[in-house]
């Protein structure tokens, strides 16, 4: 957020809004100037130190050899001579050419580099804050479920590492992951996203109202409601209960009709993956730990399979943001 | 270039019928580039050269890709009609209009209350069509292409998807897109096609045809997403995934015990079912590896 105060015209901002890249939050420059957020970053990217100097829009400093060269160039400037201007033309052409493939080489992986750091920078407090932003503004596209009805989706990735696959949505209400509708996203790299900010932003935010659509707060710009009261909710496995899989369940799973009959699981072209949108109607059902205990009441065990015996877990009154270590406030909530 | 409009043949009945037999589609197509400028361009006397079906017009004009066309055949026979009749304003003269028989003369506004329950008849007569044996296969080459679009959920590789209607009754709800590999609807991506009646495809055909075709069902796959974070598992979804698995394996139970093929990518292996268990029972003692946002 510190780099919108810098010139409009900054590396980062001018890459955050190039077609394809509506998804990438705005680094800030102090964390890109914390070495310790790119420890390991250098043996990822070619070029790392051009790569990073290109990012933080520091004019590039020449290396030792090519400082020397210039100089004597400008030297030579001073100089009249015919041979010297063509010879110095020479030069300068090739330096030209040089510059000009090593400026899309330093191009390339200056965006690499960012997206390695966007990938961390997402995860911590500030960038997380940033992405919620964004989140609320429906910038990231709905889900295309039906029954999720255009509920808003984050960008994750299925791997850490570059280069494995493009950028998806992960849909919090069905729990899973779908492509980007524009084919303008599939040049964008999900190691940029990550694995881990989808799952991350539903731990850090547990008072989002995740069934609420895209087009309404849209429409009525982003007034936080629903979590207005957020003293007794029903809590499960550590999260809202209304807010895991608020788009799966009964009602919300597509049942196969033919002239309004059910097709029968035993038919060879009956329903299969009704178990993938499911969800217990009571969904205390899943309390394991809970479920656990009663049955080995004598038992160590249970009662240290989280550390805390899961009744002293509902006797404790819920702390402030689910116990999140790190308590990030919703945007315009609380 | 005579405007597309103007194509439809008004003083000439059943000239077509000349050259072309019904059951063949035809082989001119329409090239349609100036077909929103001249919308209103109906009563222009020019004549046209061209074997001219509204269908034809209809199925290729953007927006549309979703129909296939309906044979004459079909459209001609009354009994395939029946109740349209109360459905459809102007009735006959939109049935006219379809079949390529439309000799009316009226002003541009009647015109396009006809042109619209034109369209309103051929979706109707649609949802009939493609459930029968012609159109299933017109509609099956569609899906083999691809036509209707491809699933966006990642675990489902892109496979074909199949238009549906979550109510037989128009005017209730858009078309929505079927994936056969993961059994749900999902939205169309571009607005053109979520204007589209979902009564238009019906709530039967795309069930239907993997009846009448069962060599098209996919293996199912049982592939999911688990969010993770650094790599753990998030105590919530895992708990809610162990309890869905549980559930498909209750089914594939019940399937084995009825010797019924359960049409799973792994199936017919009880070996897998056991490793699925044994991953869970790990799961279950490792629980504290799950990061569980505890209250």
């Amino acid at each position: 957020m510190s780099s919108s105060s810098g010139s409009p015209e900054s590396w980062i901002s001018s890459f955050c809004s190039l077609l394809g890249h509506e998804y990438f939050a705005e680094i800030s420059e102090d964390f890109i100037e914390d070495d310790f957020n790119l420890t390991g970053l250098n043996s990822q990217v070619a070029m790392y130190k051009e790569a990073l100097e290109m990012i933080l829009d520091v004019e590039p400093e020449e290396d030792e050899d090519d400082d020397e060269d210039e100089e004597e160039e400008e030297g030579d400037e001073s100089i009249e001579g015919e041979e010297r201007i063509t010879r110095n033309r020479a030069a300068a052409d090739r330096r030209h050419q040089r510059i000009a493939s090593d400026l899309t080489i330093t191009e390339s992986s200056a965006e690499m580099l960012y997206g390695l750091i966007h990938q961390r920078f997402i995860c911590s407090r500030a960038g997380i804050q940033q992405m919620s932003e964004k989140y609320e503004l429906a910038h990231f596209g709905v889900c295309p479920r039906t029954f999720c009805d255009q509920v808003r989706t984050l960008p994750v990735g299925t791997s850490d590492v570059p280069g494995v696959d493009t950028v998806k949505l992960f849909c919090p209400s069905c729990l899973d992951i779908y492509v980007p509708p524009n084919s303008r996203f599939q040049t964008v790299d999900g190691a940029f996203f990550g694995r881990t900010f989808g799952p991350l932003f539903l731990l850090t935010f547990p008072e989002y109202d995740l069934s609420r659509k895209g087009q309404d707060v849209i429409g009525t710009g982003r007034s936080g409601t629903a979590a207005a009261d957020s003293g007794e909710r029903e809590k499960i496995n550590g999260m809202n209960a209304h807010n895991l899989a608020p788009g799966l369940g009964k009602g919300k799973v597509y049942e196969p009709k033919i002239y309004g009959f059910k097709v029968s699981e035993r038919a060879r072209s009956g329903p299969r993956m009704g178990w993938l949108r499911k969800r217990p109607a009571d969904i205390q059902e899943l309390d394991e730990a809970a479920h656990f205990h009663p049955d080995n009441e004598n038992s160590d065990e249970g009662s240290t399979i989280n550390g805390i015996s899961s009744r002293h877990r509902h006797a404790k009154a819920p702390r402030q943001n689910g116990g999140s270590p790190m308590s990030v406030v919703t945007n315009g909530e609380i | 270039m005579p405007s597309l409009l103007t194509q439809i043949p008004k003083h000439t009945k059943y000239r077509h019928r000349l050259h072309l037999p019904a059951q063949d589609p035809p082989a001119v197509r329409y090239i349609l580039p100036i077909q929103a400028a001249n919308m209103d361009d109906f009563n222009s006397e020019t004549d046209s050269d061209y074997a001219s079906y509204w269908r034809d017009w209809f199925i290729s004009s953007r927006g549309n890709e979703y129909f296939c066309e309906i044979d004459e055949d079909y459209l001609t026979d009354r009994f395939n009609l029946t109740g349209l009749n109360t459905e459809v304003q102007y009735y006959q003269y939109a049935l006219d209009l379809v079949t390529d028989v439309f000799d009316l003369d009226c002003d541009d506004d009647m015109r396009e209350t006809i042109e619209k329950s034109a369209r309103h008849l051929y979706g109707l007569v649609h949802a009939r069509y493609i459930v029968t044996t012609r159109g299933l296969s017109k509609m099956l080459d569609k899906y083999k292409k691809a036509d209707f679009g491809k699933c966006p959920r990642v675990m489902c590789k892109s496979h074909p998807l199949l238009p549906m209607g979550q109510s037989d009754n128009p005017n209730v709800k858009a078309v929505k897109l079927y994936c056969a590999r993961c059994e749900d609807i999902y939205n169309p991506k571009s607005s053109r096609h979520s204007a589209i009646d979902g009564a238009y495809f019906g709530t039967s055909f795309h069930n239907i045809i993997f009846q009448v075709y069962p060599a098209l069902i996919p293996t199912k796959s049982t592939e999911r997403y688990i969010p993770r974070i650094y790599g753990f598992k998030v105590h919530a979804p895992a708990a809610l995934i162990r309890w869905q698995n549980g559930e498909k394996d209750d089914l594939r139970k019940r399937l084995r015990k009825l010797e019924i093929d359960s049409g799973f990518a792994d199936d017919g292996e009880i070996d897998a079912e056991d490793t699925e268990d044994e991953d869970a029972m790990i799961e279950g003692t490792q629980e504290g590896g799950e990061i569980a946002n505890q209250a």
